[in-house]
């Protein structure tokens, strides 16, 4: 092609972004390598944390995508009242701290939960959490309405024509799932499964909370237990070589499965289907439904119900941390915001270009990168120069920045190339470069997916329970880990009311970036 | 005088060859089948391809590495000329000042030219509180404040009804004339040139016709026009 190539220049501060990206994930990585004076023995119980790793991102990412799919069919062919609602829903465990979801799960499910109560009338002994189905349970819960959503969008793609025709063809049930079904699945579940087997892999706040002990500790969770109780640098970096090494493989699956990128858009329309109207299907559609519609919303209004009475008598400690935090989840909002777009912009400048491709392999890789073994590494890096426990909180905001990339450059890079499509050669005409394109044309086209990636940002971070158990003195909690800690001495009063106020500024957060993106939006 | 010097431009498999000339203050039609590369020629007078071998040149200054703002070139798309988030104030001075900061001289040229366009009062006004024919006035606002030599259009309003195109046609035409623009306008309707080109050039299968007399042409078009033209009923 001979189209007129840009300026590179305009590239810089994205490929510099991604340059910060990789130092701090393969970076801090041989940091923590060559720290390690002896190389660190891998023992039994190391073997069955990889074991665990691999087992209960497998079973979690399987269970949560065959549950998907007679949720997400529901969904496709059914309208009912709360059918929007419900799928605005399936996004909240995106945002939703996963600290404060454990707690709603232990409230529904734990030894003192719902079902634990009703067996107990029955004199039944309390379910089990602890452990392997605890981690599994969930890893469930937040991983089933992410692919049901991914598996939704898919089922809507298939175009109502094509039901039209099956309906004028006479189909049945069985011949529009083999014809029209079945193909789209094989398509879209690979990736689905994939995403959520990643996820699971570099899962730490729920393997803290519900698993440990020889028989359920993942790897994060050993590298955290090496370097916090034991100090062992060099077990925690022959930990983290081996996460790195599942990480990077998994991610390399993935690039290769065409991975499906959640949106909300077009979701709310069900399509008409003439060969799902019989009384066994419309049955079967609303029980899946009932159940993942309670399976979601059980455990965040046992949140709501016990958090409630907590909330007025909330600690001082428990503010200070969600001062903290709330400090913490901005910071990173704005380096996210700041790391996404230069990276967004280099991509767009750069398209056509393999560098391109590189920038965006880079952002999207962050996704399978390791908080623990970037903060493991920071930790050694800093700790000659400075005590790092006194940069905590900025530590903490910029590897969360760098966990929230990936999402903001899927929701980032279209938008830009969307705006490019539509003014760059206008802009082009117009001699529009640098800033007065970046204020007058691109950022005020782009205040919409900037909302809406900024306020991702500043949930998960909001949320986040990782990095900062690393770091953090006694002091300086954040709120999750405050929670955490509240947890763990089994205050679970003082717990629900600092959860409640977790969800609130999370959602509140959230809510903020994301509004504040759509008011006055240009598109 | 624009001169189109062996220019060899090759796109995706696709070839274009021109080598002519279009004397200042021309209006000048564009017209052939689609696929043809009227829209390549333009693209490449305007710099957004740079051509394989060849040259462009503006009174015998050299265009060709000049990025497209840099060159002396109003450019007006198909559609997305403006920007749907600026008002007509900002769109027009946009062209002016890509900072949009202007002094009072401009200010006043800005608010002439949308005048003169029959805009006044509209100034505050984004493009979605406008009609597509005001849309279209805010375009050629923009085209009088920048005074450039050259003016590109691709067809333009095509998204307005027969009527109000032949009204914009003749805003062009008069603005062209007043400012004494060379124009390049894409059409793929040889009435539009009929009405308003002086001249016309005809574009084929990667072939670029020397400019001709827009009335000579199409009283006897040769045979690659013939066929694109197809039987046409004699006027009156």
């Amino acid at each position: 092609m001979a189209e007129r190539a840009q300026p590179v220049t305009r590239a810089w501060p994205g490929i510099g972004a991604a340059a910060l990206v990789v130092a701090l994930t393969l970076g801090s990585l041989a940091a923590v390598a060559l720290r390690a004076e002896s190389p660190g023995r891998f023992a039994a119980a190391d073997w069955a944390a990889l074991r665990f790793t691999l087992w209960q991102a497998l079973l979690s990412a399987l269970i949560s995508v065959t549950l998907a799919v007679p949720v997400a069919r529901g969904l496709a062919r059914r309208r009912f009242a709360g059918r929007g609602l419900l799928i605005s829903l399936l996004g909240a465990p995106f945002i939703l701290p996963t600290i404060v979801a454990v707690l709603g799960l232990l409230a529904v499910f734990g030894r003192n939960g719902l079902i634990s109560d009703v067996l107990g009338w029955f004199g039944l002994p309390p379910v089990q959490i602890y452990g392997l189905h605890g981690v599994v349970l969930a890893h469930v819960f937040f991983n089933l309405p992410l692919a049901t959503r991914l598996i939704l969008q898919a089922w809507l793609a298939i175009p109502s024509e094509q039901f039209r025709l099956a309906a004028t063809l006479g189909f049945d049930a069985r011949d529009v799932a083999r014809v029209l079904e079945r193909p789209m699945l094989r398509d879209v579940l690979p990736g689905a499964f994939m995403v959520i087997f990643v996820i699971c892999i570099t899962s730490f706040a729920v393997a803290l909370a519900l698993g440990g002990g020889p028989k359920a500790t993942t790897i994060e969770l050993a590298i955290y237990q090496a370097f916090r109780f034991e100090f062992d640098l060099g077990k925690a970096a022959l930990l983290a070589l081996v996460q790195f090494a599942i990480c990077a493989a998994a991610a390399l699956a993935m690039l290769r499965l065409r991975v499906p990128l959640a949106h909300t858009a077009g979701l709310d329309r069900p399509v008409q289907r003439w060969d799902a109207a019989g009384g066994r299907q419309r049955a079967a559609d609303a029980v899946w439904i009932g159940l993942a519609g309670a399976f979601l919303l059980a455990p965040l209004s046992m949140i709501v119900l016990r958090g409630l009475p907590g909330l007025a008598s909330l600690s001082a400690p428990v503010i200070a941390a969600a001062g903290r935090s709330v400090l913490v989840a901005l910071g990173s909002t704005v380096l996210a915001v700041g790391l996404s777009l230069s990276m967004a912009l280099a991509i767009e400048t750069l398209r056509g270009r393999r560098l391109a491709g590189v920038l965006e392999t880079v952002g999207y890789l962050a996704i399978a990168a390791s908080p623990l073994v970037i903060g493991t590494g920071l930790f050694i890096v800093l700790f000659p120069m400075v005590d790092p426990t006194r940069l905590a909180l900025p530590l903490t905001a910029l590897v969360n920045a760098v966990m929230a990339l990936p999402f903001a450059l899927r929701i980032l890079v279209p938008a830009v190339a969307r705006t490019e499509r539509q003014f760059g050669r206008l802009a082009d005409s117009l001699a529009l470069t640098g800033w007065p394109r970046l204020r007058h044309v691109l950022l005020p086209r782009l205040r919409r997916p900037l909302g809406f990636a900024a306020g991702l940002a500043a949930a998960m971070s909001m949320g986040d329970l990782g990095v900062i158990a690393l770091f953090a003195a006694p002091g300086e909690a954040t709120l999750p880990l405050q929670l955490y800690r509240l947890m763990a001495t089994y205050r679970m009063e003082a717990a629900a009311g600092a959860a409640l106020l977790l969800l609130g500024l999370s959602l509140g957060l959230f809510w903020l970036f994301d509004r504040g993106g759509r008011m006055n939006a240009a598109t | 005088m624009l001169r189109l010097e062996a220019l060899d431009v090759e796109q995706g498999g696709f070839e274009l060859r021109a080598d002519l000339s279009v004397e200042p203050g021309t209006f000048c039609a564009v017209i052939g089948p689609s696929g043809g590369g009227k829209s390549t020629l333009l693209s490449t007078i305007s710099g957004f391809i740079a051509p394989r071998s060849g040259r462009v040149l503006w009174q015998g200054r050299d265009l060709t590495p000049l990025a497209p703002g840099a060159r002396p070139i109003t450019m007006v798309f198909q559609d997305n000329n403006l920007f749907g988030h600026l008002s007509a104030w900002q769109n027009v001075a946009i062209g002016l000042r890509p900072s949009m900061k202007v002094d009072a001289a401009q200010d006043r040229a800005i608010r002439a030219a949308l005048a003169r366009v029959g805009l006044s009062g509209m100034e505050e006004r984004r493009p979605a509180e406008l009609s597509g024919g005001q849309q279209s006035r805010v375009v050629l606002a923009r085209v009088l404040v920048r005074r450039k030599p050259l003016l590109l259009l691709d067809e333009p309003f095509a998204a307005l009804g027969p009527a109000l195109r032949r009204e914009m046609l003749d805003l062009v035409a008069e603005l062209a004339r007043d400012t004494q623009a060379t124009v390049l306008m894409v059409t793929h309707d040889p009435a539009d040139a009929e009405q308003v080109a002086e001249q016309v050039i005809f574009v084929d299968e990667g072939q670029v016709f020397a400019p001709v007399p827009t009335g000579q042409l199409l009283a006897a078009p040769p045979a690659a026009l013939r066929a694109y033209l197809g039987e046409r009923k004699t006027r009156p």
